[in-house]
């Protein structure tokens, strides 16, 4: 998750009245992985389980955002979009089962009781980054979700 | 507590379903004087819109839990708003399996 939920300019005394600019969250993350982890696309495309293409899609919305943000002096907000925390989901390591969580961090599989617990990562396709480059037709198709555009 | 299971038959040796929306039966188990229901799931044959009126069914029969083997798409959202947590199981269990990993688990309290 950001680390804010926005950012407002200052210095002007208009930026109160013009309109925000709605950085959605999956832009958010690509700009994250794209310039701050350092990823190239077709890695960051992959850790977001969705294609290069698609990737390229949501930095470049991203960018003209930030850029539309600097230019004209205006806020910007972070939220939305179509995303999935996978934090959410813990594994038991006695019966194996997973489970999300309700509102506070669980202690105890809900089902059999114990406390060995962890939060669960679920396995990424290693070899989708290769397979994801230059070929041009996409042979992941199952395993990559649609981001609906704004 | 009510635990909504999703089994594949209405007998406590079936398995536990692979489909949440789609599946049989619903099992209801309540942890508290350990009665068990079982319930044919009107949605199972249906095309579309099958997720949302099986949360809509377990909900009015009360339940805080739902054990499945997967869940669709759209349900993660709408258990969060309903405030029903959601078991996946990992491998084949039966229900009475499940039943009694529920009941230790209600004796280790």
């Amino acid at each position: 998750m950001p680390a804010v939920s926005g950012f407002k300019p200052y210095g002007s005394d208009k930026t109160g009245k013009r309109k925000a600019v709605f950085l959605l969250c999956e832009e958010y993350e690509a700009l994250r992985l794209n310039d701050y982890e350092k990823c190239n696309q077709c890695e960051a495309a992959a850790i977001m389980q969705i294609s290069r293409p698609t990737f390229t899609r949501i930095y470049i919305s991203a960018r003209e955002k930030i850029a539309t943000a600097f230019v004209e002096g205006r806020k910007i907000v972070i939220e939305g979009g179509k995303i999935e925390y996978d934090q959410d989901w813990y594994k038991c390591d006695t019966c194996g089962c997973l489970f999300d969580k309700l509102e506070e961090v669980p202690e105890r599989c809900p089902l059999c009781g114990a406390t060995d617990i962890e939060i669960y990562i679920p396995p990424r396709v290693e070899s989708s980054i290769e397979s994801l480059c230059g070929k041009g037709k996409c042979k992941h198709r199952k395993y990559r979700r649609r981001l609906v555009e704004k | 507590m009510r635990v909504a299971i999703a089994s594949t038959g209405n007998a406590l040796s079936d398995n536990v379903d692979l489909h949440f929306g789609r599946c049989e039966y619903f099992v209801f188990y309540d942890t508290d004087n350990g009665q068990c229901e079982f319930v044919l799931n009107p949605n199972r044959d249906k095309e579309e819109n099958v997720g949302p009126e099986s949360v809509q069914l377990i909900t009015s029969y009360g339940a805080e839990k739902v054990v499945s083997r997967e869940f669709g798409f759209r349900i993660k959202s709408l258990m969060m708003e309903k405030k029903i947590q959601m078991i996946v199981l990992q491998q084949d269990k039966t229900i009475e399996e499940v039943i009694g990993l529920l009941v230790n688990n209600g004796k280790g309290k």
